[in-house]
């Protein structure tokens, strides 16, 4: 593992991978798209809006994960001061941001038609808010310095103050009584939804986390030149 | 355990002396709520359903509008590192700063909040967890705002980003208070929600001074 | 294929969010993008002139 510890050379398997993944996250769409649009049933209730689903959970997913790799990824600038993680932190928070308001945007649009309204102040939709929130004050916080290198601790210590909102958002839904549907997927007598649905909103799940694999590798690349031409003004400055 | 109660003192002194500052959190928090019956008419039915909500979000904004009394002067005219190089563990000194803000702050609120509510026609039976709420609930905001304070340090335009970091973290804390007096006022058992509030208190009490402490440490190096 | 795209009467909420996250995705790509050669541009012109003037010195 600690291998790739070692920023450049992990930066030289990412590239490697790049094509791949990018790859990958085309032909996933492209399946997911099908799955999700085509060839899934309607829902006997909601009709054609389930499809929205194919949106909605896996931007849900993905903006929960990438929150987690954002914490991991703190914890570990705390503890062990990995240039690498700090990195990925940095690249990440903004996609996180992007999928956190996708997962609301989508959700209102689903809201709008079955339930009659855009929103509605219930425990999922107000945690999740409060994860846009968390997300804000992230990026805040890690540009609020004039020293850019400054930022990454303060912001990593928040990321990890927030993460007490993971449970909540996860089980809001079981412990409170609300609007919002309870989990259809992570659940411990396994997935209540027939396959025919199951299958398209698993590809589109993975069809997301390729696509933010794929983005994070770009945006590595920027930080990493990012950083290089930090150090390069220093040293400059100081001949 | 004397050099705890000395820091206190001296955060208490700190704080009388400059009671002007006080007085004016305290002013905010009387003027801003004597916006809302202009803004929503004096109806009193009005008043009395969104009483308690105001009380809570206004006791809130005051915690969090003199945060930056709490490490901030004690960073700029360099007195934080002192205090970090002392012998005291940080936590510990984080705790006595809080303890002293709270008491110097949380405490005048807590005092006006009941007049406050009456002049916003509260109803009779809220005014029980409306009180219990806000004392068990005024700690956390200087808890989770010490945590605020301390991750601005240095940074540009603190004020507006230490709103921008605590206010989400505030929103638990507001929703267990309001939930209780709406529990309170249907006719409801409130004391759980005040267990809620108590457990949340029981984890920033340790947790907060915690991440505080290593903000502030990162601040100074 | 009206019928596909009218999507049960849906067909605005359906089509706006998949619209929606198709922009959004494409945004956060072109803006990665972007970012990623500015800087490795800035980077190269940075190098360029430290490098002149090190030749320079060394004259």
């Amino acid at each position: 593992m600690h291998r790739f510890a070692n920023p450049t050379r992990f930066m030289k398997v990412a590239d490697r991978l790049f094509p791949f993944v990018s790859a990958g996250f085309l032909a996933l769409l492209a399946w997911g798209l099908y799955g999700a649009l085509l060839a899934s049933p309607e829902d006997y209730q909601q009709g054609s809006t389930v499809r929205i689903m194919y949106i909605h959970v896996p931007s849900a997913y993905l903006a929960v994960m990438i929150y987690g790799v954002l914490a991991a990824c703190s914890a570990s600038v705390l503890i062990w001061k990995h240039p690498l993680a700090d990195l990925i932190a940095r690249a990440s928070a903004p996609v996180g941001l992007v999928f956190t308001v996708l997962c609301l945007a989508t959700g209102s649009l689903w809201g709008k038609p079955m339930w009659g309204t855009w929103w509605d102040w219930d425990a999922r939709m107000t945690s999740v808010l409060i994860l846009f929130f968390l997300y804000l004050g992230y990026i805040a916080l890690l540009n609020a310095f004039d020293d850019p290198a400054r930022g990454s601790k303060p912001a990593a210590i928040l990321a990890l103050v927030g993460v007490v909102n993971l449970p909540v958002i996860k089980f809001s839904v079981d412990w409170w009584n609300t609007l919002h549907q309870p989990a259809s997927l992570l659940r411990f007598d396994g997935p209540a939804m027939p396959a025919s649905m199951l299958q398209p909103l698993l590809v589109m799940m993975a069809a997301f986390t390729f696509f933010y694999l794929m983005v994070l590798v770009i945006r590595l690349r920027a930080e990493f030149a990012a950083a290089r031409i930090r150090t390069l003004r220093i040293t400059g400055a100081s001949e | 355990m004397a050099a705890f109660f000395s820091l206190i003192r001296r955060d208490l002194q700190l704080a009388l002396r400059q009671s002007a500052d006080l007085a004016m959190v305290l002013a905010f928090f009387v003027i801003a709520a004597s916006l809302f019956p202009l803004a929503v008419g004096p109806d009193k039915v009005v008043l009395g359903r969104i009483a308690a909500g105001v009380v809570w979000v206004l006791a809130l904004l005051s915690v969090m509008m003199s945060l930056d009394r709490l490490f901030h002067n004690d960073y700029q005219d360099g007195a934080l590192e002192l205090i970090v190089l002392g012998p005291q563990p940080l936590i510990l000194v984080v705790l006595g700063k809080v303890l002293a803000y709270w008491l110097s702050t949380g405490l005048p609120l807590l005092i006006l909040a009941p007049v406050i509510a009456m002049m916003l026609n509260l109803e009779e039976a809220a005014y029980l967890p409306l009180m219990t709420g806000l004392l068990l609930g005024t700690p956390v905001l200087a808890l989770i705002g010490a945590v605020g304070a301390a991750l601005s340090l240095g940074a540009r335009r603190a004020g507006l980003l230490m709103a921008l970091l605590v206010l989400p973290l505030y929103m638990p804390v507001l929703i267990f208070g309001v939930t209780a007096i709406e529990a309170a006022t249907t006719g409801f058992n409130w004391q759980p929600h005040m267990l809620y509030l108590g457990a949340i208190l029981a984890a920033a009490l340790p947790l907060a001074p915690w991440a505080a402490a290593s903000a502030i440490r990162q601040a100074l190096d | 294929m009206t019928e596909f795209f009218q999507m049960g009467g849906y067909g605005a909420y359906v089509w706006s969010a998949y619209a929606l996250a198709g922009v959004l995705m494409v945004v956060v790509f072109v803006l990665s993008w972007a970012s990623w050669r500015r800087n490795e541009k800035t980077l190269a012109a940075l190098k360029a002139v430290q490098e002149q003037s090190r030749n320079r010195r060394a004259a």
